[in-house]
């Protein structure tokens, strides 16, 4: 994993000492609330329905044991127990104190943490594959080319007060663990016949009340020329992009008004006078950078083991719970003997991506046991031990048990992003939580959840899509009739290789009706399905009418 | 008239402002003036040929590029902030210098604050008109907070990865 150097520490030592500064303002009265609101965003301070929430940056999802430990400390000490991770592969906490923020960043940075560009509109934190230096499927580590972003993107001079919150996905899978083809920003890593790497770079992608899946202007971008391509997208952005209303003023919005055509003639053009501005030193990293960085990177040491482990076979055969924890939580590694194992923070009946400060303890403790130090966040909510030798896999298991954190649902019907909803968020119609946990229950018999298979479900309280819904197989959508909760479910979404915005199915529905018609669909789904078809495989197929049928039969 | 801060060699000095900003329904007062790009295009030739030394402002909607050919004549480049958050004026800024070279002033008006001025000081302003009353000395305090920087900006400071080398 990356480390940081005395230059990458000074830097949040200086962030940190300002930060006090400004708080120490804050509290005396030197500023006022409306003052300080850009100061404290900066440090993704936000000030929520009941408390100050404090938003923890986890660049590209990666943590080691003692930065999960010191965030378990702090929810500890500074919360109520525990932290909630959130779908870019953050932390965030919901209980905390102004007053006591300046000691939290302090604390942070002692582990190489902070909260910067955590909000503001600024380049936000870069999420890459949970699976990263550890799936077969990768053509190389786009971990590399996330940290060279993070240093890039961090304290940007120019860059730093956009027209919008601007966000980047890298993925060097085909198949896409992170969403790439929705975000301001996908970074796809290919390797072309002759071996170069190069990114397929997707602008204009996103969520929220105008949703669009990403068209590609660029198709092969040599990798060392990332930055400065970056350079001339951000600066088109940064002139062009709409100021006059938030609402319109994402890079998606832009892209969609030119055209994909013009638009990547228009960053065209800006890259070779970046190109021309920049002389002799280049408007990219330097080989010996990335040099650095790739090593920083290449230090998992693998044991040469055989393919198959006994101890694990052993334990699959004679007991059925870890045998189902294996067959959907744990996933191949790209040597053998090893396994990549997901720890689903999607309890039944629990809330999703929350994780108490013991149940993180003890992913810190398995990982230092088990997992070679490292531990990945997913932008679906959950945690993932990259690197876990398959003897070790039943212990891993027993402990994950034993915190209360073994739930083998990856994703499974139950494994649901949720937004915070109106139990926390100012700005919602609709609880979403409980809608979650609702289905959950209803799925409780994991038999039951296996043979429906993969099928993501995911819940905004609004149309800010926080909860991704536009791209869930089942989306849903809380809406307020005359000050009254309603769901709108839509159908057929995918945030993955293939991606696409779901369709709405019908008529929104009661807050009590909501879980009753998930039941449903899947009902129909398994009444339709041919061999071998997910969910979305099926409905794609079949189109929304048998769907809209079985729900709408049951209303009356 | 707010107080003009200046950037030389590192250094933030409060400065005497020898140039009056000019609104374009205004008359214009003798000496060193700046005027806006409309008011430049129409009278800068002679304002110019009058022997006063001439500065242009731009507003944050406006491009560098509908300069760039004036540029040798003018002393000062301002661009506008009309409010803290529209960050278009860090772009004119950096590609004035890095682009055109443009080496006399570039200074940072309208809405105007410390917290920023680490970020307009990287993208190549050397001259401020702070709007919330910060001295010189706060001013300095802001630039020089963070002991490192990432990326290549116009300031010419070294990035993280040069010092690495070293
Ligand atoms: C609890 C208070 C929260 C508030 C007030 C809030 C507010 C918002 C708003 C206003 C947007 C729309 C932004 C835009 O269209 O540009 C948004 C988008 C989003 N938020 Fe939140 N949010 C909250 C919590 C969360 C949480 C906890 C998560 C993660 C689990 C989250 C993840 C997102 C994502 C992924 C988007 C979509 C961005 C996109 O369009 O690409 N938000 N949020
Ligand atoms: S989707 Fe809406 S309700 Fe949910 S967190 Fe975002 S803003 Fe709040």
């Amino acid at each position: 994993m990356y480390q940081y150097d005395t230059l990458d520490k000074e830097m949040l030592a200086d962030r940190s000492a300002e930060f006090r500064g400004q708080v120490a303002r804050r509290l005396s009265g030197e500023l006022t609330e409306d003052q300080f609101k850009p100061l404290r965003l900066m440090n993704g301070l936000y000030l929520q329905l009941h408390a100050y929430m404090l938003r923890v940056a986890i660049p590209y999802g990666s943590l080691n044991p003692a930065q999960l430990r010191k965030l378990a400390w702090i929810g500890r000490t500074y919360d109520k127990g525990y932290g909630h991770f959130t779908t870019r592969t953050n932390l965030q906490f919901h209980w905390i104190k102004l007053a006591d923020t300046p000691d939290i960043l302090d604390h942070l940075a002692s582990v190489d943490m902070h909260a910067i560009q955590t909000s503001g509109n600024c380049i936000r934190n870069t999420t890459t594959d949970p699976y990263a230096g550890a799936t077969a499927e990768e053509v190389d580590d786009p971990r590399v080319w996330a940290e060279a972003i993070r240093q890039w993107s961090t304290f940007h001079p120019e860059f730093s007060f956009l027209p919008r919150k601007f966000k980047i996905a890298i993925t060097a899978a085909p198949k896409d663990r992170t969403a790439a083809r929705v975000h301001d920003i996908g970074l796809v890593l290919k390797r072309a016949r002759d071996g170069a790497l190069g990114f397929e770079v997707i602008v204009g992608g996103g969520m929220g009340r105008t949703p669009y899946v990403g068209p590609t202007i660029k198709e092969f971008l040599p990798v060392n020329r990332l930055l400065s391509y970056l350079e001339a997208i951000l600066r088109v952005y940064n002139r062009h992009g709409r100021r006059d209303n938030i609402y319109k003023a994402r890079i998606k919005i832009l892209v969609a008004a030119l055209g994909k055509d013009e638009f990547a003639k228009q960053v065209e053009a800006e890259w070779a006078k970046i190109d021309r501005d920049a002389g002799e030193g280049g408007a990219d990293l330097p080989d010996t950078e990335l040099a650095r960085i790739r090593g920083a990177f290449a230090t998992a040491t693998f044991e040469t083991l055989p393919a198959v482990s006994e101890a694990f076979e052993t334990a699959k055969a004679s007991t059925p719970a870890f045998a189902r924890f294996v067959r959907n939580n744990v996933k191949p590694h790209k040597k053998p003997g090893y396994g990549i194992v997901e720890i689903s923070l999607k309890g039944i009946g629990d809330t999703p991506g929350d994780a108490t400060s013991e149940q993180m303890e003890t992913v810190a403790d398995l990982a230092e046991r088990y997992g070679q130090n490292d531990i990945r966040v997913t932008h679906e909510q959950n945690l993932v031990l990259p690197h876990v030798r398959l003897d070790d896999i039943p212990s891993v298991w027993a402990g994950l048990a034993e915190a209360g954190i073994a739930t083998a649902n990856i994703n499974l019907v139950s494994d649901i992003i949720a937004c915070p909803g109106l139990d926390y968020c100012a700005l919602a119609n609709a609880r979403a939580i409980p809608i979650a946990q609702h289905i959950a229950e209803k799925f409780r018999d994991p038999d039951r959840a296996e043979k429906v298979g993969e099928l993501k479900i995911k819940i905004s309280g609004c149309i800010n899509a926080c909860g991704h819904h536009h791209v869930g197989h089942i989306g849903i959508l809380g809406v307020d009739k005359k000050g009254e909760e309603f769901y709108q479910l839509t159908l057929g979404g995918s945030g993955a290789e293939d991606a696409s915005l779901g369709s709405i199915l019908g008529p929104a529905l009661p807050y009590d009706r909501v879980a009753g018609a998930v039941d449903t669909l899947v009902d129909v789904y398994l009444r339709e399905r041919e061999d071998g078809e997910r969910f979305l495989d099926t409905f794609r197929r079949t189109g929304v009418a048998p769907f809209k049928e079985a729900v709408y039969a049951d209303a009356h | 008239m707010p107080t003009l801060i200046e950037l030389k060699d590192g250094v933030c000095r409060p400065a005497e402002d020898p140039f009056t900003h000019v609104a374009d329904d205004e008359d214009l007062p003798p000496g060193d003036v700046i005027v806006s790009l409309t008011r430049f295009q129409q009278e800068g030739d002679r304002l110019l040929s009058e022997g006063r030394r001439v500065g242009v402002r731009l507003k944050s909607d406006e491009e560098v590029e509908a300069l760039a050919y004036d540029l040798p004549r003018l002393a000062v480049v301002a661009f506008d902030f009309p409010k803290y958050r529209d960050g278009r004026s860090y772009t004119n800024a950096r590609l004035v210098r890095e682009r055109y070279g443009f080496k006399a002033e570039v200074r940072a008006v309208g809405d105007v604050l410390r917290e920023q001025a680490g970020f307009m000081a990287r993208v190549g302003f050397d001259a401020f008109e702070p709007a919330d009353d910060a001295s010189a000395n706060e001013w300095q305090a802001a630039i020089r907070r963070y002991r490192h920087v990432y990326q290549r900006a116009a300031d010419g400071r070294a990035p993280a990865f040069v010092e690495r080398e070293a």
